[in-house]
């Protein structure tokens, strides 16, 4: 197998994988393949080069991160090492699998959230405990259907939820929505959406507090009425309002327009 | 990349040589994230982006002069930054570097 064809099945099976490329020093265009586990194929064409990549690249690969470092040619990476040494700058390219959204809630809404969130790349998973609802026919874009109630499905795979995935909770119903934010809460996901008015989500809270979910540090990890204040009504746009408010937290902006700030733009 | 995977298993089928054309650094306000891919077979037919268009034409001019061997593989950038990058410049003003390589490996 190739550094390419290892590469491509990885990826193809989203599996996380970083290539490292010499773009600058001896080597011009020599590549590595890592895996998480170490070294999967290739060179940098220096064994303590590639060793000491492969170190930082499993780092950089965990926090999906993609950019230029800068080594000696034996892979020398301290900053004194590397005073009157020339440099060799390699590109390391984070492929992680794409990030996840759970979205609760099999409604017209879900339908959207679903779209939109895989026009964005997520892996979409949508849970109903009603088996009427939660079918692959009404949610063809979504690339898991459960029917589930939430605390098996979180106890089952909410260990792979992380800081880039985002739980969407749009059922309205406190039968369902409790036990989705308490598993959703265990877990160390980025993004908590749950949906309804203002008034709803009071309610909610006092059903939390009965349950005993009343940690500040908990509760403010719930957006709540969900998505950026876009004006959205239609199923699309409220769509668009969760998924901006998911890449506007991520990003930590204020979400206003571009046009009335002076700042950079990315 | 992962979108260019499809094609470039087809080419690579065919016999075709392949260049690869990735972002590894922007500067200012660019277009496309490092990482962003393009693809150049022997023929100069072209899959995937690395800018919004700006660029385009001329990676394929280098990507084929590199499959060619007139180039060795390179960075290359494109901006108003770069004085030698005047010839072509992003609309948006800011700078991308490129590396491409023959892609054998």
């Amino acid at each position: 197998m190739t550094v390419y064809t290892t590469l491509a099945t990885r990826i193809r099976a989203n599996q996380p994988v970083a290539l490292a490329t010499v773009i600058d020093g001896p080597h011009v265009g020599l590549t590595l393949l890592m895996s998480p586990e170490g070294i999967l194929g290739g060179t940098l064409g220096d064994a303590e080069l590639d060793r000491v990549v492969a170190r930082d690249a499993v780092g950089e690969l965990e926090a999906g991160r993609t950019g230029i470092r800068h080594y000696g040619p034996q892979g020398e990476s301290t900053p004194e090492d590397l005073v009157d040494t020339p440099t060799v700058r390699v590109f390391v390219e984070s492929f992680s699998p794409p990030p996840r959204m759970w979205i609760f809630g099999a409604v017209d809404f879900t339908a959207a959230l679903a779209k939109v969130a895989k026009v964005l790349g997520y892996h979409v998973t949508v849970c109903d405990a009603r088996e009427v609802f939660a079918t692959r026919r009404r949610f063809p874009m979504a690339d898991d259907v459960i029917v589930s109630w939430p605390t098996p499905l979180f106890e089952k795979e909410g260990q792979v939820l992380g800081p880039r995935d985002a739980v969407c909770i749009l059922t309205h119903d406190p039968k369902f929505d409790v036990p989705a934010i308490q598993g959703a809460l265990r877990t160390p996901v980025g993004y908590i959406g749950v949906m309804g008015s203002r008034k709803t989500h009071a309610k909610r809270l006092e059903r939390l507090t009965e349950v005993g979910i009343t940690d500040p540090s908990d509760l403010a990890r719930l957006l709540s009425p969900i998505g950026l204040d876009l004006g959205a009504r239609t199923p699309e746009e409220t769509a668009i309002a969760i998924c901006a408010e998911i890449i506007a937290r991520r990003t930590g902006r204020l979400a206003t327009s571009l046009s009335a700030t002076n700042g950079p733009i990315h | 990349m992962r979108e260019l995977l499809g094609d470039i298993d087809r080419w690579k089928s065919q016999g075709k040589r392949v260049a690869l054309a990735r972002v590894v650094d922007t500067e200012g306000s660019g277009p496309r994230e490092t990482g962003a891919a393009m693809a150049v077979n022997e023929d100069g037919d072209v899959i995937g982006s690395v800018s919004g268009g700006c660029v385009e034409s001329a990676v394929v001019g280098e990507a084929l002069a590199i499959l060619n061997g007139e180039q060795s593989a390179r960075v290359v950038t494109f901006g108003y930054s770069d004085n030698e990058a005047f010839a072509v410049g992003l609309t948006c003003g800011g700078t991308i570097h490129l590396f491409i390589q023959p892609l054998e490996w």
